[in-house]
């Protein structure tokens, strides 16, 4: 029974994103309902759906860690975009190094990847735990500078990612019938939900984004917290920078998850979590991120210009932030309480509750009206 | 003779998810009445008045403000039509001034004259005997001293009524008396003045009248005067008076014992106090004493390593160590319940159950969590254990009233075990009845070998559970009493004094 009751509470975080997730999808299926057909081509699926789930892999594993970022240290990391820029680049040039590329050899990129996502969520993370930078600003500074750091290391314009296996890890591999950034992706979402499971991860981020001075008296350390999240945002940026670069099967400084902090940002607030910090759902934030994905999808398919498209989703935002905001919410119970209350009334009937309620139904008339 | 009416409240109902916090409650106050509401933890007191000052929507009843029924939707629209509050959470600004805390939101012209508020500020502070600054940050007074201003806040000399829900929970002695004179000077003047408090002698030094509730039920509305003590709290516990009677008896425990289990020899920390020396043996309890801002407290942060420690010698079961940190004590087996339930306390957002796991969690480790089943009948055991009145152990610990929030932090560190537990005001918003279980508690803690120390603001009630004080004045050790000078006269007279 409270399990029940735990499930719909749960549920009810979950209603934004499922709710912007639904008109999304109603609106498609009045544009036609053929937009949801899925086919059979070699061994693999094929259609709308399938191309949404590849396209919003990055953005999943980035919101995920937004996430994290957000609920210990209250700020959001707006240099995820470029980190991956940096990180893949070092991926792309330990590959090219190699003449020969093996499994072995994307491995090992991969992983060095990674070990530079750890760096400069380190460097990051210091700034913000250590020296009390706001997480925006103190990541302002690869914001600017990632790019550039990413174009030395390339060296040259664009180096192209010639070989089959990184063709197989962005695209398809033959036989399976599911593209692999999906899987990827789905991967790293079991992963995290093992860590979750498996520490206290959740409890700690929590409780240092709601109360950092009493958690300090428990002993945890909000720094170390605060850090560890960074660190995590720079393994998610890693990963990305690696789905994307094989995807696109050549390194783009200049555009790769350009400007993809956006969404990230806008995935962990429409999955109902508060940009202030604190409790956090992840399943709200992945929901949020296909959403924002089949958003970016569906102003296309609108035929709205590209251009339009950031206005658009600039004032979706500004409308979901008020929705969310604590005032709305104050009022909005308020609301409901006022209408629990005259509901209650009505159903007593004549019990002489009646009377009590044409005064105060009266009073609040004669409030609303001055 | 009675005066005239000046609130009517009634047939009050409210609810919350799981709770019935008031039921058809009729509440009246007069013209130049002190009107005590009275209740265990959870009885609905707070309830009823935020549901007066709009901070909640009321379910079923009405509100009668000079005849007329009235509707507030918020405190600020309460307070302009001269109803101040101080509510039970302190509700301020910490990065503001006192004189901004004291103004901000009240002043009827839009600019603000800064000269002129700090002036009216210090006019005010030092007619209550406010020991703070007006241009003091707020977050750097004591909390004490916070409770003072927002008392300072709500006050306003043509106020129609005055609520006052548990303004006196963090104030000694001398600080209660000069709010009293102040109360006594506004029900001079007709206001009504409603007190909320756990402090039976308060209620019948200062009030006329007393509204008992129970369980969000009226149980009645008595003249202090024609209403026993004894009476009164059986009326609030809904026990038979034998039953109070038993719990107020209470039996010293002495045990042999003399390994002292934390010793500190020269301690000091960055809040200020002067270095110190400090011994506590297996099975004892002993409490520190003195005036507010005397450093009870930020001597046991410094125990707790809490505040950065500066200087001095530790050892713990005779072997040398060193605490930099909250998490050292707790590895070597100190526990510390914070004086400041909100700041330091609580986790507001969290559920009960993990607010109640939450320390013996940290010392399990990052990489050990406890198992859902586990938590959950940890969480069970201890919200029977010491009565939390809460819907579910889901229930985040926020929406619990003030007493059963401080029951929840309790619980944290009694789920520990530890060998040293440090209480720096346990009981503070506690209702008597559990508050008697807590000190009786405490003794079979200590009966069972576990070492306490104990703070509280009420000498009587450390009388009680201590074996040993430890005299505080200006940040320093001034004495310390134990066996037959444990007296409260002698305790009293050596605060005062500060020494011999
Ligand atoms: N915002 C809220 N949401 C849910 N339940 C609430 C909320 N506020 C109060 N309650 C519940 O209403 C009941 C009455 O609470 P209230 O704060 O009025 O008690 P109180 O008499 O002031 O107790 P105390 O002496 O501990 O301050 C409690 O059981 C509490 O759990
Ligand atoms: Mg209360």
């Amino acid at each position: 029974m409270s399990r029940l009751k735990a499930f719909v509470s749960r549920l009810s975080h979950l209603f934004l994103p499922l709710f912007v997730l639904a008109l999304l999808i109603i609106v498609n299926l009045i544009k036609g309902a053929d937009y949801f057909s899925i086919t059979m081509v070699n061994g693999a699926f094929y259609g709308n759906i399938p191309n949404m789930l590849f396209g919003a892999s990055e953005l999943v594993i980035l919101s995920i860690g937004m996430t994290l970022v957000t609920a210990a240290s209250q700020g959001q990391d707006i240099s995820i975009g470029e980190t991956g820029a940096i990180t893949s680049a070092i991926f792309v040039w330990y590959v090219l190094r190699a003449g020969d590329v093996t499994l072995l050899t994307i491995l090992v990129g991969f992983l060095i990847s990674c070990v530079a996502g750890l760096v400069i969520g380190a460097f990051n993370g210091t700034l913000v735990s250590v020296f009390k930078v706001q997480p925006m600003v103190a990541t302002l500074i690869l914001f600017l500078g990632g790019r550039s750091i990413a174009f030395m290391i390339d060296g040259k314009v664009s180096p192209i990612l010639a070989n089959e296996i990184s063709n197989r890890i962005g695209t398809v591999i033959p036989g399976l019938p599911i593209q692999t950034p999906i899987i990827l992706t789905v991967v790293f979402i079991a992963i995290v939900s093992v860590v979750l499971k498996t520490t206290n991860l959740r409890l700690y981020v929590e409780s240092v984004g709601i109360n950092p001075s009493a958690v300090r008296l428990n002993g945890i350390d909000p720094k170390k917290i605060i850090f560890l999240t960074f660190l995590i945002m720079g393994v998610c940026s890693a990963v990305a920078g690696f789905i994307a670069v094989n995807k696109a099967g050549r390194h783009d400084s200049v555009n790769l998850l350009k400007f993809i902090m956006m969404d990230a940002i806008l995935a962990v607030a429409l999955g109902g979590n508060s940009l202030g910090g604190g409790k956090f759902s992840i399943t709200g934030s992945i929901i949020g991120a296909y959403t924002i994905e089949m958003l970016n999808r569906t102003l296309l398919r609108l035929e709205v210009n590209p251009e339009a498209i950031k206005v658009f989703k600039a004032v979706f935002i500004i409308m979901l932030m008020v929705v969310a905001s604590p005032v709305v919410r104050v009022v909005v119970r308020k609301a409901l309480d006022r209408a629990k209350t005259i509901a209650s009334r009505y159903s007593r009937g004549h019990t002489g509750g009646l009377s009590n309620a044409v005064v105060s139904m009266t009073d609040t008339t004669g409030k609303k009206e001055d | 003779m009675r005066s005239e009416t000046v609130l009517n409240m009634e047939g009050i109902s409210k609810s919350f998810p799981g709770v019935r916090a008031l039921h058809n409650v009729d509440f009246t106050l007069r013209k130049g009445e002190i009107h005590a509401l009275m209740g265990e933890n959870g009885a609905g007191k707070s309830t009823l008045i935020k549901v007066l000052t709009g901070v909640y929507e009321k379910d079923a009843g009405q509100s009668i403000l000079d005849g007329k029924p009235v509707h507030f939707r918020s405190p600020q629209e309460a307070l302009s039509m001269g109803i101040g509050t101080v509510f039970q959470e302190i509700a301020l600004c910490p990065n503001l001034t006192v004189a901004e805390n004291m103004f901000i939101g009240r002043s009827r012209s839009r600019f603000v004259q800064w000269k002129e508020m700090n002036a009216k500020a210090e006019e005010m502070l030092s007619s209550l005997g406010i020991p703070a600054s007006p241009t003091q940050e707020l977050s750097s007074c004591s909390i004490a001293v916070q409770q003072m201003v927002s008392i300072a806040r709500a006050i306003d000399m043509d106020c129609k009524i005055l609520i006052l829900d548990e303004p006196t929970s963090s104030l000694d002695e001398d600080e209660v008396q000069k709010l009293f004179a102040l109360m006594r000077e506004l029900k001079a003047r007709g206001v009504g003045i409603i007190f909320i408090t756990h402090f039976i002698d308060q209620v019948y030094e200062i009030s006329d009248t007393i509204t008992v509730l129970r369980n969000g039920e009226l149980i009645g509305e008595y003249q202090t005067s024609k209403l026993p003590q004894i009476e009164l709290i059986s009326k609030m516990m809904g026990k038979a008076l034998s039953d109070v009677s038993a719990i107020e008896k209470q039996e010293k425990s002495k045990s042999a014992r003399s390994v002292p289990v934390f010793e500190a020899t020269g301690l000091s920390s960055a809040a200020g106090v002067r270095p110190f020396d400090f011994t506590i043996e297996k099975g004892e309890v002993n409490g520190f004493a003195g005036l507010l801002g005397s450093g009870r407290s930020e001597s046991v942060r410094a125990i707790f390593a809490a505040d950065k420690v500066t200087g001095g010698e530790v050892k713990v079961n005779g072997k040398r160590v060193k605490l930099k940190t909250p998490l050292h004590a707790m590895k070597k087996g100190i526990g510390y319940l914070p004086e400041d339930r909100k700041r330091d306390g609580i986790i507001g957002e969290l559920s009960v159950r993990d607010n109640i796991i939450l320390a013996l969690q940290v010392m399990k480790g990052f990489f050990r969590p406890l198992s859902r089943k586990q938590a959950e009948e940890f969480a069970v055991e201890y919200i029977q254990k010491l009565g939390i009145k809460t819907p579910s152990i889901d229930t985040p610990i926020e929406s619990l009233s003030g007493g059963n929030q401080q029951k929840v932090v309790l619980a944290r560190w009694l789920l520990t075990n530890p060998m040293y537990l440090i209480l720096d005001e346990p009981t503070r918003g506690i209702d008597v009845g559990t508050k008697v279980e807590i000190q009786k508690l405490v003794l079979k803690l200590a009966e069972d070998g576990m070492s306490l120390t104990f703070i509280s603001s009420e000498i009587d009630e450390m009388l009680r559970v201590c074996t040993r004080l430890i005299v505080m004045k200006d940040r320093e050790i001034v004495g310390e009493l134990s066996g037959m000078s444990l007296t409260e006269q002698d305790t009293m007279q050596m605060i005062a004094q500060g020494g011999k």
